[in-house]
């Protein structure tokens, strides 16, 4: 049996996979974004937060998908640069802007649920700082990768980066434990039970979370199936050209 | 019941699901209308091979 990292990595198997993957994650997506913001209309306003609760429910799962990309765009990363494969480079590729518009919601729309519950739009706190070192690492990601001509060194550079941003997302997760916050902690499945968030808020966060890994699958296999096409009419490009 | 009247807080609660709304908007295009328009040349420039 072949693992499933080695069966995705042969472009053709990977375009044939993704050809009914991504949609079936697209719909799979819509159902449950569908379900998820019923769900968030439904429940009851906070008695503390009142209706700036229902902001929860965009702004938590855009900040997991968030950093669960930017994992993505690491583990492509490190894949591309250790065994030189073409795909993962691509997948890196198609990973970061993805990942970039889930930070900058994520940011934004926590700005706009800090506002009213915090007085503030922004403070240079460790969990919003470090969310904002993040989107800059996204930036930094694509700017290399536009900057070099040649790409195949472009990107090596920019997995390089990558890497050298891994070390962020910890930093991100345990930033409100390591330092004074204004930021809440973990009220997921981390917390403790008193600051576990109750199931009548919990289950329609889990639906959007899950709707929004489904949207970033079917696109992130896009995005791949995109640049293998890129790359392939590159090829045939210069071979026409070269008669 | 769905409750959409966010009372004093709707200045914060609508923009914040206007800019999710607008950005998944975003990504489905750019995504797609990119993967659209490589699969065409790579098509276009297979048939001129052949």
């Amino acid at each position: 049996m072949i693992p499933v990292p080695a069966f995705l990595a042969n472009p053709q198997r990977f375009m044939v996979f993704s050809r009914w993957a991504a949609p079936m994650f697209g719909v799979i997506a819509a159902a449950l974004i569908a379900a998820g913001l019923w769900m968030t209309f439904s429940v009851p306003e906070d008695y503390q937060q009142h209706d700036t609760v229902r902001i929860m429910f965009i702004h938590v799962p855009a900040a997991w998908l968030a950093m669960f990309a930017y994992l993505c765009l690491g583990i492509a990363s490190l894949l591309g640069l250790v065994f030189r494969h073409a795909l993962a480079d691509m997948a890196a590729k198609a990973a970061a802007p993805l990942g970039a518009a889930f930070t900058v919601l994520a940011l934004a729309t926590g700005s706009m649920w800090g506002k009213p519950m915090w007085g503030t739009w922004w403070v240079w706190d460790a969990r919003l700082t470090s969310v904002l070192v993040l989107l800059l690492l996204y930036l930094g990601y694509l700017a290399l990768r536009a900057s070099i001509d040649d790409e195949t060194k472009a990107g090596r550079a920019a997995a390089i980066l990558a890497l050298a941003g891994l070390i962020n997302l910890p930093i991100i997760h345990y930033s409100v434990e390591w330092w004074n916050s204004l930021h809440q902690g973990s009220s997921t499945f981390e917390a403790d039970q008193g600051d576990r968030l109750p199931a009548i808020y919990l289950t329609p966060l889990l639906i959007m979370g899950l709707g929004y890994m489904s949207a970033f699958g079917s696109l992130w296999l896009v995005g791949i199936r995109a640049e293998v096409w890129r790359r392939r009419a590159r090829v045939l490009s210069l071979q026409q050209a070269g008669g | 019941m769905l409750d959409f009247d966010a009372g004093k807080y709707a200045v914060y609660v609508w923009p914040a699901f206007g800019l999710t709304a607008l950005t998944f908007g975003w990504m489905i295009a750019s995504t797609l209308l990119r993967a659209r328009r490589w699969r065409r040349e790579a098509e276009r420039l297979e048939k001129n091979r052949a």
